[in-house]
């Protein structure tokens, strides 16, 4: 499969959508161009899985490269291993699910699903992009879309919420270009993420280089005390907005410290592995005790949010086989997750106008479809088996418990009770919104979700169902890279 | 003869041009309108014609000299010129001495050429001030605003004063080496005290042209008060020669003193991003706001300097086409909502996308650009800047520069939240945009969008220097 398809599908669609006279002709197009990217990244899933299937052991399949400088050699060089491709399939999902939860949007249409489907491209330019430079390149073309889906879109303290989230993303992208380029010039002049892997640079350059990285790429993916964009922003955006903050963007992060802080500088990896776990650790807690005092639930899930992208940043910190590979399950089964929590949310918030847990209880009665997805949704978050959350977060937790040290040991404990914490106010914010008396007669009054609602949340939901209960394919998919990460990281 | 036909083919359109607008304006049988698209033609041809029969090669004793490179640099500056005919066309138009106006921006521009071209102390000089002098007489265009002469008469004496420092040094460097040609210079260049000294007075005649920090004083005023057509002149071509011209003294004639130039660029790149970042951040005028986002730019172009020749000079010149394309279509926004209301602060533009989204839309392009946000030109020409700048090892320099790309991005932002967030309950009325302007805006947003994917073009520019 060519994967320029991947970016030529969302181009066309913006483009599409930009010449469209209405706001029907609008939403549909975005409809059918975001089914179209759904189709493609389900064929790409079956494609990737044949050429695995067929004995195919490269590390990257469908590689492509094409130039765009030659001095310095910048190309267009893409492939994909299982995590991109699972990475893709969550996009696709997301934006269908984002664009049906956006579709009465009454201001400016146009824009906003041009921006969305923009967001989205970048997304997909970023995890199949095998080139240091164009990884930035997509990385980078997502923060513009992002400021003003939140500053136009959004509600609250936008303006402020979506400054503080471009200027800590522009920050932290500061920090990777400067890492990129030491990368460049130590390490033979190639941005190329296949070559740069068969360099192994010398470690005093690699424990320099990490940390810039690391950092840089932490700042997306809210590692503690960057996480401060995540909480504003999230509450900000419009509930697509915020299921692509949630679902997608953060997890650029994570797919970048893998990909490229962990992977190319393994030294790196293993000097500041244990103030990475320290520095989740305290994500994971603090945004679980920071949950609990919060009153709306979009920052509910903002700081459970923060909380939960810790355990992947704790995986990648524990450097064993298991725990990454939970790393990258947690940042899938967190990706569906928390964009459709957000989406219930979005769907809650129509109908009430408000989104603070005390105005509000008893909703079962009005809305009972939105309410069931909204339990099914806070069980995974708090990890119940047989849902996505549990068999990310047991794997990361399993993976822990392999090294066997102390230090390691009590990280692994102290994360381990987060999950207490998060039981605690999930169950506190759905007994209260779904259960109870009834706080206001209109809510009730407000009817239950449309059809446009039911097929995100569905599509969603199945998306978690398939995670949790049939792990399997996904871990087939995932764990050869956590191998090559492995290996890379063990000298082999 | 036909060598000095091909070698001085740019400096002799120019010169063609100005004799037939002196003779419009004798004649004075021309209005205004026609007059324009006859201009706008002319510099469209002459932009065309640039970039044919391009050889290198040098004339009377070496004191001019061109090649590729240096014609590519000239095309460059033609396409910037080209673009502020069709840009400033509202204003143009209604200005009573359109002929006078092109033939002082046209000298000007044949200053910047013979600057470019220059391999010799006297004749840089002398293209230096005929470079500047017309432009201090542009600047002084809006004759009805006081702060146009204010603007007009700052810029002269502040050039007059650079002028005589420059003049300082020339002298000392010929003192200290007995000659005044850039070729036989090099092999005298040895690092005694007087050719530093005389160094560090040729150094800031340069400083004050491109507005380095601490020379850059002139800088908000004059680009406040002039018109915005001489403004953005001054701030995007001028700049753009002086910059090319920079670097070919920095590396051709003065590298024997690296050591010493390197530590001044560095620590003024840095003291010329931050100065002018800082000041953007409080500017409410669209019009100093753009001076010192164009002063902390410089400072970025001094990183990519400071890197070495060949990486610095691409992607300098790779900077200012994007730039060119990046600052004209803000400017253009500017310009054309200036004309047509009077307003020239943020705060008047909140709103600006309900009633006027195409002019919004370019004017957050060109933002982006200058933000050096993708996919727009502006990243891989901020990019490129830096990479050149990291060829050295200084690391430290880029964590910098880096860093006050986020604090520029800020104030790029301010603007951008005033036109698209902002409520207003009386924004600027939809505005008319004539076809011209509207052909220029359009040029500028496709340059923004397609000169950064275009790889070929810097591997071309590359291939010039080699």
């Amino acid at each position: 499969m060519n994967l320029l398809l991947l970016i030529a599908t969302p181009l066309l669609t913006a483009l599409a959508v930009l010449f469209c006279r209405n706001q029907e002709q609008v939403k549909w197009t975005a409809l059918v161009g975001a089914l179209a990217q759904l189709v493609l990244s389900v064929v790409l899933l079956l494609l990737y899985n044949q050429e695995r299937a067929a004995g195919n052991t490269m590390q990257m399949l469908f590689e492509e490269s094409y130039a765009l400088f030659n001095n310095p050699p910048i190309n267009f060089h893409f492939g994909v291993d299982g995590l991109s491709v699972a990475m893709i399939l969550l996009t696709s999902f997301v934006l269908v699910a984002g664009i049906l939860v956006s579709w009465n949007i009454e201001k400016m249409t146009k824009e906003f699903y041009f921006l969305l489907i923009l967001l989205a491209l970048g997304a997909y330019g970023f995890f199949i992009s095998l080139d240091l430079f164009i990884l930035f390149f997509f990385l980078e073309v997502s923060v513009i879309p992002k400021y003003l889906l939140i500053g136009i879109w959004g509600s609250g303290r936008k303006e402020y919420s979506a400054n503080k989230l471009a200027l800590m993303l522009m920050g932290g992208s500061a920090l990777i270009l400067v890492g990129i380029l030491l990368l460049y010039f130590n390490a033979g002049h190639s941005f190329d993420i296949t070559e740069l892997s068969q360099v192994t640079l010398g470690n005093r350059l690699q424990h320099i280089i990490f940390p810039l990285l690391f950092l840089g790429f932490g700042v997306f993916t809210a590692l503690f005390p960057l996480h401060t964009w995540v909480p504003d922003g999230h509450s900000s955006a419009p509930t697509a907005g915020s299921m692509f903050l949630a679902g997608i963007s953060m997890k650029l992060g994570g797919y970048g410290c893998l990909r490229v802080a962990t992977y190319l500088l393994p030294e790196g990896a293993k000097q500041y592995a244990d103030i990475i776990i320290v520095l989740s650790a305290i994500a994971i807690l603090y945004g679980a005790f920071a949950t609990m005092m919060q009153k709306d639930l979009k920052y509910i899930n903002a700081y459970s949010s923060v909380s939960h992208v810790g355990f992947s940043l704790l995986g990648i910190g524990m450097l064993t086989q298991t725990a990454i590979n939970g790393a990258m399950m947690q940042m899938v089964s967190h990706g569906v997750m928390t964009a459709l929590f957000f989406a219930v949310i979005g769907m809650i918030y129509d109908r009430t106008h408000t989104r603070q847990v005390n105005e509000m209880g008893g909703l079962m009665k009005g809305m009972p479809f939105a309410m069931t997805v909204f339990f099914i949704v806070g069980l995974c978050s708090l990890g119940l088996p047989g849902l996505s959350g549990f068999v990310a977060e047991m794997t990361v937790f399993m993976g822990s418990w392999q090294n066997a040290d102390t230090f390691h040991r009590v990280a692994t404990i102290a994360a381990c009770m987060s999950i207490v914490v998060t039981a605690v106010y999930i169950l506190r914010a759905i007994g209260k919104v779904a259960m109870g008396p009834v706080v206001n007669q209109d809510h009730i009054a407000a009817g239950d979700v449309k059809w446009n609602e039911k097929f995100a949340a569905i599509i969603l939901l199945a998306g978690i169902l398939a995670i949790g209960i049939a792990p399997q394919w996904l871990n087939k998919l995932l764990s050869p890279t956590a191998e090559i990460i492995m290996n890379r990281i063990n000298g082999h | 003869m036909t060598d000095f036909i091909t070698l001085m083919k740019h400096e002799l359109l120019i010169t063609v041009i100005i004799f037939l607008l002196l003779f419009v304006k004798i004649g004075k049988g021309m209005k205004n309108e026609n007059l324009l698209t006859l201009i706008q033609v002319l510099l469209l041809l002459n932009a065309i014609a640039g970039f044919f029969f391009n050889e290198s090669g040098s004339l009377f004793a070496d004191m001019f000299y061109t090649s590729p490179l240096v014609a590519f640099q000239k095309n460059v500056l033609n396409i910037g010129v080209y673009l502020i005919s069709l840009l400033f066309g509202d204003w143009l138009k209604k200005t009573p001495h359109l002929p006078e106006f092109f033939i002082l921006l046209l000298s000007a521009l044949l200053g910047m050429f013979l600057l470019i071209s220059s391999g010799n102390l006297l004749i840089f000089y002398l293209a230096l001030e005929l470079a500047t002098i017309p432009v201090a007489a542009m600047a002084n265009f809006d004759l009805a605003k006081k702060r146009s002469s204010e603007g007009a008469m700052k810029m002269i004496l502040s050039s007059a004063f650079s002028s005589g420092i420059l003049l300082f040094g020339i002298s000392l460097i010929y003192g200290a080496t007995g000659t005044i040609s850039f070729g036989e210079l090099v092999n005298q260049i040895n690092g005694s005290p007087l050719q530093v000294l005389a160094f560090v007075f040729f150094f800031s005649a340069f400083a004050f042209k491109l507005s380095i920090v601490p020379f850059h004083f002139w800088t908000a005023d004059v680009y406040e008060g002039s018109p915005i057509a001489t403004t953005s002149f001054l701030s995007v071509i001028s700049k753009g020669a002086v910059a090319f011209i920079f670097i070919t003294a920095l590396y051709r004639v003065f590298g024997g003193l690296y050591e010493i130039w390197y530590w001044m660029l560095a620590v003024l790149a840095v003291l010329t991003m931050l100065t002018g970042n800082l000041f953007a951040l409080r500017q409410q005028n669209i019009k100093r706001f753009l001076a010192f986002s164009s002063i902390a730019q410089v400072g970025f172009i001094l990183v990519a300097i400071s890197g070495n020749y060949t990486a610095g000079t691409s992607s300098v010149v790779y900077f200012v086409l994007i730039y060119i394309f990046s600052n004209l279509a803000a400017f253009g926004v500017a310009a054309v909502i200036a004309e047509k209301t009077g307003k020239e602060n943020i705060d008047d533009y909140k709103g600006l996308y309900k009633t006027n989204p195409f002019l919004s839309w370019v004017l957050a392009l060109g933002l982006f650009s200058l933000a050096g946000i993708p996919p727009t030109a502006g990243f891989f020409g901020k990019l490129f800047l830096l990479t050149a700048g990291a060829e050295k090892g200084n690391f430290w320099l880029i964590i910098i520069a880096g860093l006050n790309m986020v604090i520029s991005l800020y104030y790029y932002l301010k603007v951008v939240r005033a036109i698209f967030m902002d409520k207003n309950e009386n924004p600027i009325e939809p505005i008319q945009v004539s076809a011209s302007v509207k052909l220029g805006m359009i040029i500028c947003a496709l340059g923004i969008v397609f000169t950064g994917l275009a790889g070929k073009l810097f591997d071309y520019i590359q291939s010039l220097i080699a």
